[in-house]
């Protein structure tokens, strides 16, 4: 199967502290990958060093098999490397439309055009229309991101990082803190998301992971600590001993 | 994995979807669409030609500042790049678009060219100090460029004329035609047209994608980075053309006044634009427009009434407005905007 993001031996140190030490590891096309581990085990470092909100200290990141390492931020997105975030990162005062046009434009590389109407740029306000309709935000259209629900901010989250079609999508915590009573629309999203889609669900409720990832990452203290299909997670009495028994009481 | 497996409701969702599509495109159009309020506006603002021949002078000062505040409003209002040094692109365009009079040539529409770059380069020049840092770092930063251009032209005063001034700036007639004459109806109807066309530049700007992504940055740079956006190219980008703007203001001060001061570098006149635009509100592009015919009137009128205290009460004044009435010019605009497109959307 293809490999479609990589990390050879990546570290990153703060100081004396060893928050990424010498990863390894390899996400497959098509894949459902969970990385889990317990608080401080460097997961949200290990989405920085992948996406150049950081510099690795040492080692190396591939996507598509081309090392991105020294590539900007909006370079890695440009070549098909997405991410949510596990605390909303909004345009509060953008409304909908406004928020997925602009991503759609980026994408298409109008970003930068200054000498014409947004709402000009051919078949842009069908495909804002798709995503808004797939999202269940149709309803929602003009209002300020602001303004909407909790719920459906947590569904324009993502919905951003989708509208940029991307290769790999890196989800951080994608149903954290929504409320129980709008949990399945988003884990339903979550469902149906497009299959060509690589992705790594970076989660702290087993139950989510469990039931979304075929193939699981255990990240303890920066490194990696194992690695297999679900089932044989699972059943790893190592995980539970550092993860699994600690993530009971949750 | 996005398996619709019933025909019929699929051909729903696609009906769906064309009629949410046509929404969408209408709400991105409203942005096109002159409302009323902006309409009348302009009306109003070419009619003072005729209406108020008497007070030439006073709009035309008006014209200028406004040109000056809608250069803040670009980096401000719509980039969140506050700034306390704006003078110093306005400076430059001043003394630039003098020099070419006295040096070059008195033509004065390739001396706007000639401001417009000068304003456009020390922006240019001086963007890349703002890309790191928050809004502390961006005041002082501003604050200081300007502060060292003022001393440059103080200092170099066998190019500027240092405290006394640039004198001998001439102007040749506009287009070879209309003279600059002392009552400033020329003056004045020459910085309006100025005015609304950079307007309607500004205008399709912000309404550009370009200009989206610019409230991308000012609302969340983390987020804009993470959905493909050039966070610092863009904002080179508009700190450069917010610049070109100013240098045009500070060239139309020069073709009006034929004659520049260090004033037009000081703090003063950052700070005098700064102010103008918080009180017709950022963001909208009007803001610019109301606050510098609002301060200017305010001004006047206290000054005929008090000639030596007009500072106190224009200082008071500034406080309880920024207390209690801010923000109040651009809620008025939107309101009356909204409710008439309500009314007309309701009959159609």
């Amino acid at each position: 199967m293809t490999v479609v993001l990589e990390t050879r031996n990546l570290c990153r140190n703060f100081n004396a502290l060893k928050a990424t030490q010498d990863v390894s590891f390899q996400l497959h096309e098509g894949a459902r990958h969970a990385l889990i581990g317990p608080n401080g085990a460097g997961k949200t470092t290990f989405i920085n060093l992948l996406t150049g909100v950081l510099a690795p200290t040492s080692g190396e990141v591939l996507l598509m098999g081309q090392p991105i390492t020294r590539l900007s931020r909006h370079g890695r997105v440009r070549r098909g490397l997405a991410r949510t975030f596990q605390i909303n990162q909004l345009f509060p005062e953008l409304s909908v439309v406004e928020s997925l046009g602009l991503v759609i434009s980026e994408r298409r590389g109008n970003g930068a055009d200054w000498w014409r109407y947004a709402g000009r740029l051919p078949g842009l306000g069908e495909e804002v229309a798709q995503i808004a309709c797939d999202f269940g935000l149709d309803e929602v259209l003009d209002q300020r991101v602001a303004d909407l629900p909790y719920g459906k901010q947590r569904l324009l989250e993502i919905a951003l990082a989708i509208a940029l079609k991307p290769r790999v999508l890196l989800l951080d915590e994608p149903a954290a803190g929504v409320p129980e009573a709008d949990r399945h629309e988003v884990l339903a999203r979550l469902a149906v998301l497009p299959g060509d889609v690589s992705i790594l669900l970076i989660e702290h409720d087993m139950s989510l992971v469990f039931t979304f990832a075929s193939r699981i990452s255990v990240l303890v203290e920066g490194a990696l600590y194992a690695e297999g299909t679900a089932e044989e997670i699972a059943a790893d009495e190592r995980v539970k001993a550092v993860y699994l028994g600690e993530g009971d009481d949750e | 994995m996005t398996a619709r497996p019933d025909p019929a409701a699929s051909a729903a969702t696609d009906t769906a979807a064309a009629e949410t599509g046509r929404r969408v495109v209408r709400t991105m159009r409203r942005a096109l669409r002159w409302s009323l309020p902006e309409i009348l506006f302009w009306l109003v603002a070419f009619a003072s030609i005729f209406l108020l021949p008497g007070q030439h002078l006073i709009l035309t000062e008006i014209a200028i500042l406004a040109v000056f505040a809608l250069s803040i409003d670009l980096i401000l209002g719509y980039a969140g790049i506050v700034s306390l040094g704006h003078a110093a692109m306005y400076g430059a365009g001043a003394y630039a678009a003098g020099l070419y009079a006295i040096h070059v040539t008195g033509e004065p529409l390739t001396g706007l060219v000639v401001g417009a770059a000068a304003g456009a380069v020390i922006a240019f020049a001086t963007s890349f100090l703002l890309l790191r840092g928050g809004d502390l770092t961006r005041l002082m930063v501003t604050l200081g460029v300007a502060a060292v251009l003022f001393e440059i032209a103080n200092k170099a005063y066998r190019i500027t004329g240092g405290a006394d001034g640039l004198q001998g700036i001439w102007m040749d007639p506009i287009l070879g035609r209309f003279d600059f004459d002392l009552a400033g109806h020329t003056g004045y109807v020459y910085c309006l047209i100025v005015l609304f066309l950079l307007f309607l530049l500004a205008r399709l700007v912000v309404n550009s994608p370009f200009g989206i992504s610019l409230k991308a940055i000012r609302e969340n740079p983390l987020r804009a980075s993470a959905v493909g956006i050039p966070v610092n190219p863009r904002l080179v980008a508009i700190y450069t053309l917010a610049g070109a703007y100013a240098g045009v203001a500070g060239a139309l001060f020069t073709h009006t006044q034929q004659f520049i001061s260090l004033d037009a570098l000081a703090f003063q006149k950052s700070a005098d634009g700064l102010l103008v635009l918080i009180i017709g509100g950022t963001g909208y592009l009007y803001g610019g427009m109301i606050g510098a015919l609002a301060y200017k009137v305010i001004q006047d009128v206290i000054a005929n009434i008090t000639p030596q205290y007009w500072l106190f009460w224009i200082g008071l004044l500034m406080v309880v407005f920024v207390l209690w009435g801010r923000d109040k010019p651009q809620r008025i605009f939107a309101t009356l905007a909204a409710r008439l497109r309500h009314r007309r959307e309701g009959r159609e």
